[in-house]
């Protein structure tokens, strides 16, 4: 198979019209004692070849389309309307590059600036770029804005333990160059315990809403100690949940980050996702990656632009303080026409029918000899089940039955080892919660 | 083209685009109400509305599969269907990226694949799938640069070698991971100036050196004839090389930066490997790197834990984290549907195909190149990688620009070059064709180009005014970033309450 469209006659007449005999000819820049090497890879196949390769890849894997899944922790298994992926699949959007030539970009632009205008809208915030990597990686970006904002001179971060395990430690990895003290997220401390730490040196503290326990933490009085030193109040939220519950702006958020995941772009085994990333309108010039403003062509006419440029890497080069370039356009796009069909109450039932399905689930495992449920925190669609037995001899046992069982948390917080956070979603249907409780019912220690 | 009105501004209260289900359980009790938000202001539109909407400002937009897309640095190669269906097969598509090792095999082979295929290619000991994007690559080797550094007991190496021709992310990359560019002029030639190289190298400066950082082909679309030189200079004074492989079209079966000493570098999966662009992404930043920085790689990184035991049977995959590894920069595994693209296209080729690609690629850039060079002045004039730079100016028309010329070139039907990049040639535009056009369509191009050459001499208001025939004109850019509105209005009204 090859997408290349010469011909013999056509290779003769380009290298007449160069000037050259053979194609090799253009390569003598290059050191003769290392050209033209060999390539020790299989051989081309045709499309109906790759097409069956790739398939049994496919179904070599445990995934949503043969087992129930209950597993969240940072990526849900939500449904999809239709319509989004006949969107994606338009040549016109996938096949079209960053918008810098704004006069034939205005379908990728449009999409953008609603984008951004649907996320100000769930987090309450007034300014939303055009996306980041993922949710961690917005959570990264966002200590540079903090860190700039307190000026360069307050060095503490502060992170909840409270916030997914990848994410505090991609943070880790964005900031080792830039001697910070990044704090907070022993795995037992709680929320009273970071607010301590809180101090005229913080530039940031941190909360997951609702947190990796899938729990809402009381912040009532939070937003006011971090300012109160100073400090940025970030939050990482779920985008589902925040059609249901108080936007983060309700509670003083001056950053809201998250993985925009859920909101139509499917599992994919961890990618792409889209992070997103709003904040106050204070902190606008701040922030990195591409934003798209409205304005007017010479005609009068209503159009749009990515604007703010000078903030960007391609024109501030070493000045600008994040590098960021290709970010998640595609998956934004996505986010954008789900939210479009879902709309106002579309949303708002998604988060009702998470909400009543996991507390139903909850409720049932709860009656059951051997598991426990952690009750102390109103919770969303995920929540904290102490097991009797080790995760894995339950989630092996669920496997048989066909279905994916919970986060193991001992993996990341010590403390709770034999604790499983289920995550159930508007997906899996009463008989799936059901079946999943008698599996768990006949899990012996 | 009329305006499309925002999807907030289609709305009507009480609409919805999607069916849901019933809930099926019994309805728990509620929270409290001080946890409820009362107010969201999204759109309200039915299933059609949604789809005309989108739709319709689909057709505003320029892509590969409607005409040809010459923008240099890019690499807009056609993005084979096959590819599209690939990544969606269920078994990728809905896969947890938490699901266990042992029911994620078929995903683990795709990357562990790739993973060989792309060190086959560039030469190098090991590669990761892991950063999301080519700045995001950039990033993790810097990391690596750094933390190798430390290791060996020299942390005061941090500045990093950049050429005033690099992309404008590497020496913001240089900056984000803490370190410190020192900037290095290029020659007369397009080249690296070998000479203020080797004075930095030899210079003071010399036991603060972490590294350099260079694109080859360079962003003139040149070979670095010096290019063995500026490695062992480098690698003389303790520093590692780190290449930008934005442009590894051209380089497939042509060298392998590996052999040439290169420490480590990123692939543009999105670039090279066709994995589409989608308006300005996703992306994968792949990166391939020399043994002695194995350890340094990112987390998680795929590997064979079991080989197979025979030739029936399939080896075990896993992730590991590496020794030393800088961390991890992202959450889960990199993006993986990119991994299944880029899988599939390298499938359609094989070892050869790629080197085919490469030659075409260049042939066809060499071919533009020729044409246009007595109608446009080429500042570098000599064979060309896969993209080559010429100047958008006419002695004697001082109105016409570069931008201006890309502008006419829009009403001709093509998308316009890069513009105003590499910085060091004035009123640059860097023309990529890339092997999937026809001579055809190379030979529309080109006349086109001529003509708008013409049209600046006897009409040059008609490239000023440019362009003539899209949906909108060009854009008062100023007000758009002094009259911030980055949201639509019903949003900004609820803020404003």
């Amino acid at each position: 198979m090859s997408y290349i469209p010469h011909t013999e006659q056509d290779r003769q007449q380009m290298l007449a019209a160069i000037g050259v005999t053979t194609i090799e000819d253009l390569f003598d820049a290059v050191p003769p004692s290392h050209r033209f090497p060999k390539l020790k890879m299989p051989e081309a196949l045709s499309e109906m070849e790759i097409a069956s390769e790739m398939q049994a890849l496919a179904e070599a894997n445990d995934h949503a389309g043969n087992y129930a899944i209950f597993r969240g922790a940072g990526a849900y298994h939500h449904f999809t309307p239709s319509v989004v992926n006949h969107i994606l699949l338009r040549g016109e959007y996938y096949t079209a590059y960053t918008p810098y030539q704004p006069e034939l970009s205005q379908g990728t632009l449009q999409a953008v600036f609603e984008y951004q205008s649907m996320m100000c809208a769930l987090t309450g915030m007034d300014a939303a770029n055009a996306s980041h990597y993922d949710g961690a990686t917005s959570l990264a970006e966002a200590v540079t804005v903090a860190l700039d904002a307190g000026r360069m001179k307050r060095k503490k971060v502060i992170l909840s333990p409270g916030i997914h395990p990848q994410y505090r430690e991609v943070v880790r990895t964005y900031h080792q160059g830039r001697g910070l003290e990044i704090v907070g997220d022993a795995p037992t401390n709680s929320l009273a315990q970071i607010v301590d730490l809180l101090d005229t040196n913080t530039a940031m503290l941190a909360i997951q809403y609702p947190n990796f326990f899938g729990q809402i933490e009381d912040l009532k009085t939070l937003a006011q100690k971090v300012h109160a030193v100073g400090a940025l109040l970030v939050f990482v939220a779920n985008p589902v949940s925040l059609a249901l519950l108080k936007s983060p702006a309700d509670y003083g958020a001056d950053i809201v980050v998250g993985e925009g995941q859920p909101l139509g772009v499917g599992l994919g085994f961890g990618g792409p996702y889209v992070g997103f990333f709003g904040v106050r309108s204070e902190y606008v010039r701040k922030i990195a990656g591409r934003i798209v403003g409205e304005t007017v062509d010479m005609d009068g006419r209503k159009a749009y632009v990515m604007t703010l440029r000078p903030r960007e890497q391609d024109i501030k080069r070493e000045r600008a303080s994040s590098n960021i370039c290709t970010n998640q356009g595609l998956m934004a796009l996505a986010a954008c026409v789900h939210m479009s069909l879902m709309g106002k109450n579309g949303l708002k039932k998604v988060a009702e029918l998470c909400y009543h399905k996991a507390h139903y689930a909850a409720e049932q495992i709860e009656k059951l000899q051997n598991y426990s449920i952690d009750w102390s925190l109103p919770f969303f669609n995920e929540f904290v089940v102490k097991c009797a037995v080790p995760v894995e001899k339950i989630n092996a046992a669920l496997l048989e039955e066909g279905i994916i069982g919970g986060y193991d948390l001992g993996r990341d917080y010590p403390h709770l080892k034999d604790h499983m956070l289920i995550a159930v979603t508007e997906t899996n249907s009463r008989a799936e919660i059901d079946a999943l409780v008698e599996v768990l019912g006949k899990v012996q220690a | 083209m009329s305006a499309e009105p925002t999807i907030y501004e289609i709305s009507q209260a009480g609409r919805i685009g999607v069916n849901l289900p019933k809930l099926d359980v019994p309805e728990s009790e509620k929270l409290p109400a001080d946890l409820l938000r009362d107010e969201l202001t999204m759109p309200e539109v039915s299933e059609l509305e949604v789809v005309r909407h989108f739709v319709r400002l689909s057709q505003k937009n320029y892509s590969i599969d409607k005409g040809f897309y010459p923008l240099g640095s890019c690499t807009m190669k056609y993005n084979p269907k096959i590819n599209e269906d690939v990544a969606r097969y269920a078994g990728f598509a809905s896969l947890h990226p938490l699901t266990d090792e042992s029911g994620s095999q078929g995903a683990l082979a795709v990357m562990w694949q790739l993973q060989e295929w792309l060190r086959e290619v560039s030469g190098f000991d090991a590669a990761s799938l892991h950063p999301a994007a080519g700045a995001h690559g950039e990033f993790a080797g810097i990391l690596m640069i750094r933390k190798y550094h430390i290791e060996h007991g020299e942390p005061q190496r941090t500045k990093i070698l950049v050429p005033n021709s690099a992309h404008g992310t590497n020496p913001a990359t240089v900056t984000m991971a803490g370190l410190s560019v020192i900037d290095l002029p290029s020659d007369k030639n397009g080249d690296v100036d070998l000479g203020a190289l080797l004075a930095i190298c030899e210079g003071p400066e010399k036991e603060n050196i972490a590294g350099m950082m260079i694109t080859v082909p360079n962003t003139l679309g040149l070979f670095e004839r010096g290019i063995i030189k500026i490695v062992e200079t480098v690698h003389a004074a303790g520093g590692l090389m780190y290449m930008d492989g934005a442009n590894m079209n051209a380089l497939m079966g042509i060298v392998k930066p590996g052999e040439l000493g290169f420490d480590v570098m990123h692939y543009n999966l999105h670039k090279t490997f066709s994995t589409p662009h989608g308006g300005g992404g996703p992306g994968c930043g792949a990166i391939g790197v020399a043994a002695r920085l194995i350890p340094f790689l990112p987390t998680p990184h795929v590997v064979i834990k079991e080989e197979a035991k025979d030739a029936d049977d399939a080896p075990l995959y896993g992730f590991i984290t590496p020794e030393k590894s800088i961390g991890r920069l992202k959450a889960f595994h990199g993006n993986f549907g990119m991994h299944t693209r880029a899988y599939a296209y390298i499938r359609a080729y094989g070892g050869d195909g790629l080197h085919e690609v490469s030659r075409h690629a260049v042939l066809n850039a060499n071919y533009i190149r020729a044409q246009l060079s007595s109608t446009y002045h080429v500042p570098y004039d000599r064979p060309c990688g896969h993209e080559f730079v010429l100047e958008g100016h006419f002695e004697g028309v001082e109105s016409v620009h570069a931008l201006d010329i890309s502008k006419r070139l829009m009403d001709y039907g093509y998308h316009p070059p890069t513009n105003y990049f590499p910085l060091i040639v004035p009123e640059a535009l860097l023309i990529e064709p890339t092997e999937t056009e026809t001579k055809e369509t190379l030979d529309q191009f080109i006349d086109a180009m001529k003509k708008i050459a013409q049209e600046a001499k006897e009409t040059p208001e008609l490239l000023t005014g440019a362009p003539h025939v899209t949906p909108v004109s060009r854009l008062d850019e100023v007000r758009a970033a002094k009259q911030l509105v980055l949201c639509c209005a019903p949003v900004l009204a609820e803020h404003e309450n």
